[in-house]
């Protein structure tokens, strides 16, 4: 029976793996060997994205999946369990830019991949993400942005974490619609990434991982 | 004795469009010059996208929003409130950067509009975003799951009484009429009139007047400025638009999130709901088109793109009604002028299905060689000159970019230079280099 979950959820069998869980439960399977098991199977989900089995509506609807499989867990788990972490990244889109499906997309990947992630949303001023990082201490940033005026505020961001005495070890990562390395290099950021999946490999890179 | 135009074959009435095209009824040139050079641009882009023979050099095409009117610092905001300023620098930027086609100022809209109607599919300058950004989509899920049996049953009751009352908020009372199509004989007249009579209709109905007064205002103002336009020299190369069935979907309907998880649970109806849009999306292309008296349907592709589906998908969900579009479009005559965000690398071999001639590409981040190779012995292609290197690169650099594209993509014509997206915002001296070398450089001899 184990692993039965995993393999439900990484082929996206919603209907099946929310029946699996449902039974499980009640035959008093541990929910937190369950959820283990959903975590296992987004992974999957992750490595075929990365290995471009999969798309973004797989992950979109893996990511359904997972909602209907935790809400169902929900009332069985006991509070403030933490599993271990690569590493904190800080993420938002950049200011006056309010498009979130290319960030999420990163959130939801840097996540299965085991880095906690501190999403800050769309619309994001300078300020924010400087706050976030003395928050955290988070050693890597990533900055989206599907419009061209990003291209100024993710300049604007670099250039605040700069004067706030924040940007010597730390690593930014940019991404979305225009961006290429002729605007990384005009924002003064590390690295940009064209998909999810190389701003993992970037973070990893960077703060270490599997 | 003139055929009539049911007799004729696509090709005739595609002559016939752009007949219509080049001989601008109506507009009155400035000089013989402006007259030559209106016809030169219309010739050229008729020889580019029909592939039918070399034209005299790449049309000149820098597609734009804001950028026209940025250029000149004037913002956003400005753009949609004052259109007297939206119309004379985009006039200006005619004047002073000379591309060979203009960019109509109607893609901007009327923020007043917006505003009287309440519209909530878009945040646009200083309305939810800054003065000066431009318009942005709001993604949601404006159309529900549950709603796809009505959408398929009779799309045009679902947009009046579902979808428009959930995207314009002054215009939610609409909900409460009865459908159109209840309307029969003179039993019927009274009682489908009662709706009308509800104090919060009559109030939507007054916010559609008063937002019909306003476009009116807006409509000459961008009338004129076209007219001018044209009696300047430049032709307009879009005429009417459509969109990819499955678009329709994952913008304007179901959102994004929306359509990817209806692609698992419900498949089925995603396609029947696109077998009902495909002649909806035709039917516009061509009508207005039509109206504009321009052959050419400006389609904007967006969720097809390189990793937004699976080969599968894309096969299954996206292109056989794209393609049925097209080919729908291209056998009334027009010419579907495919504006294709992102890349599409993985898509180009189904690209290859098309008939010679029958529409052209302006990709975005498309490898232009290989796009080249596998179709552009038959189909136009254009675009791929990068946002971020007009932006923030030099002219130098974008000189080098064009020539590279002249002498890969645009090897032997069928080829138009653009920009790979709609710019918001402008450069004076990599904007010059890109339209400026062109001009000298893309010269077929």
């Amino acid at each position: 029976m184990a692993g039965e979950l995993v393999k439900l959820l990484s082929e996206l069998k919603e209907q099946e793996a929310l029946n699996f869980v449902e039974k499980a439960l009640a035959e008093g399977v541990d929910p937190m060997e369950l959820l283990g098991d959903a975590r296992d199977g987004m992974n999957i989900v992750g490595q075929k994205f990365a290995t471009e089995e999969y798309f973004i509506p797989d992950l979109v609807f893996s990511g359904e999946v997972l909602k209907g499989i935790v809400k169902i867990l929900e009332p069985h788990l006991k509070k403030d369990e933490k599993t271990e972490r690569l590493g904190k990244v800080v993420i938002g889109t950049a200011a006056g830019d309010i498009h979130d499906i290319g960030k999420d997309l990163v959130v939801f990947m840097l996540d299965v991949n085991g880095f906690e992630v501190h999403d800050l949303g769309i619309d994001v001023p300078a300020q924010k993400f400087v706050d976030t990082i003395k928050e955290t201490g988070s050693k890597v940033v990533g900055l989206s942005g599907f419009l061209t005026l990003a291209f100024q505020s993710m300049k604007d961001t670099v250039d605040a974490i700069t004067e706030a005495g924040l940007r010597d070890d730390l690593k930014i990562m940019i991404g979305g619609g225009q961006i290429d390395e002729q605007v990384r290099s005009y924002t003064g950021a590390d690295a940009y990434g064209k998909d999810a999946m190389e701003a993992v490999k970037l973070a990893k890179g960077w703060i270490g991982g599997r | 004795m003139e055929k009539k135009w049911e007799e004729m074959s696509a090709e005739e009435k595609r002559e016939a469009r752009f007949a219509t095209w080049y001989a601008a009824e109506g507009v009155e040139f400035q000089s013989p010059e402006a007259e030559a050079m209106y016809k030169a641009s219309v010739t050229r882009f008729k020889d580019t996208v029909l592939m039918e023979k070399t034209p005299d050099r790449v049309p000149i095409f820098p597609i734009g929003t804001f950028m026209q009117t940025d250029l000149y610092g004037v913002t956003p905001y400005e753009c949609m409130y004052d259109y007297d300023k939206l119309v004379s620098t985009n006039k200006q930027f005619l004047l002073d950067y000379k591309p060979d086609y203009y960019g109509s100022p109607a893609f901007i809209g009327s923020g007043k509009i917006l505003e009287i109607l309440e519209f909530q599919q878009y945040r646009w300058p200083g309305h939810g975003v800054s003065k000066n950004s431009g318009y942005q989509c709001v993604e949601g899920e404006y159309m529900k799951a549950e709603d796809y049996p009505s959408l398929i049953d009779d799309p045009s009751d679902f947009w009046l009484r579902t979808w428009i009352p959930r995207v314009f908020g002054t215009l939610a009372p609409l909900a409460n009429l009865a459908p159109l199509t209840w309307l029969w004989e003179i039993v019927a007249v009274s009682g489908l009139t009662v709706p009308y009579g509800i104090p919060d209709v009559q109030n939507a109905l007054k916010a559609l007047l008063e937002a019909g007064n306003e476009a009116m205002v807006w409509f000459q103002k961008i009338q004129a400025f076209e007219m001018e336009a044209k009696g300047m020299g430049f032709p307009t190369a879009m005429g009417g638009a459509a969109k990819a069935p499955y678009d329709i979907l994952a913008d304007t309907l179901r959102g994004t999130r929306g359509i990817m998880t209806d692609l698992y649970r419900r498949p089925e109806m995603v396609s029947k709901a696109m077998e009902r849009i495909t002649p909806l999306q035709i039917k516009q292309g061509v009508g207005m088109a039509t109206m504009a008296g321009n052959p050419m349907v400006f389609m904007p592709l967006h969720k097809g793109a390189d990793g937004f589906l699976s080969d599968e998908q894309f096969r299954t969900f996206y292109w056989p009604p794209l393609k049925d579009v097209i080919l729908g479009i291209a056998s009334e005559g027009c010419v579907p002028f495919l504006f294709c965000e992102g890349s599409f690398n993985t898509r180009l071999k189904y690209l290859e299905e098309l008939p010679r001639g029958s529409c052209f590409w302006i990709f975005d981040r498309t490898d232009m060689a290989k796009a080249k190779e596998l179709i552009g012995d038959k189909i136009c292609i254009g675009g791929n000159v990068p946002a971020g290197l007009l932006l923030t690169g030099t002219p130098e650099q974008v000189k080098a970019y064009c020539k590279e594209l002249i002498d890969v993509a645009g090897k032997g014509g069928g080829f138009i230079m653009a920009t790979g997206t709609g710019m918001d915002e402008g450069k004076p001296d990599t904007l010059h280099a890109m339209i400026d070398f062109t001009r000298e450089y893309g010269v077929y001899r």
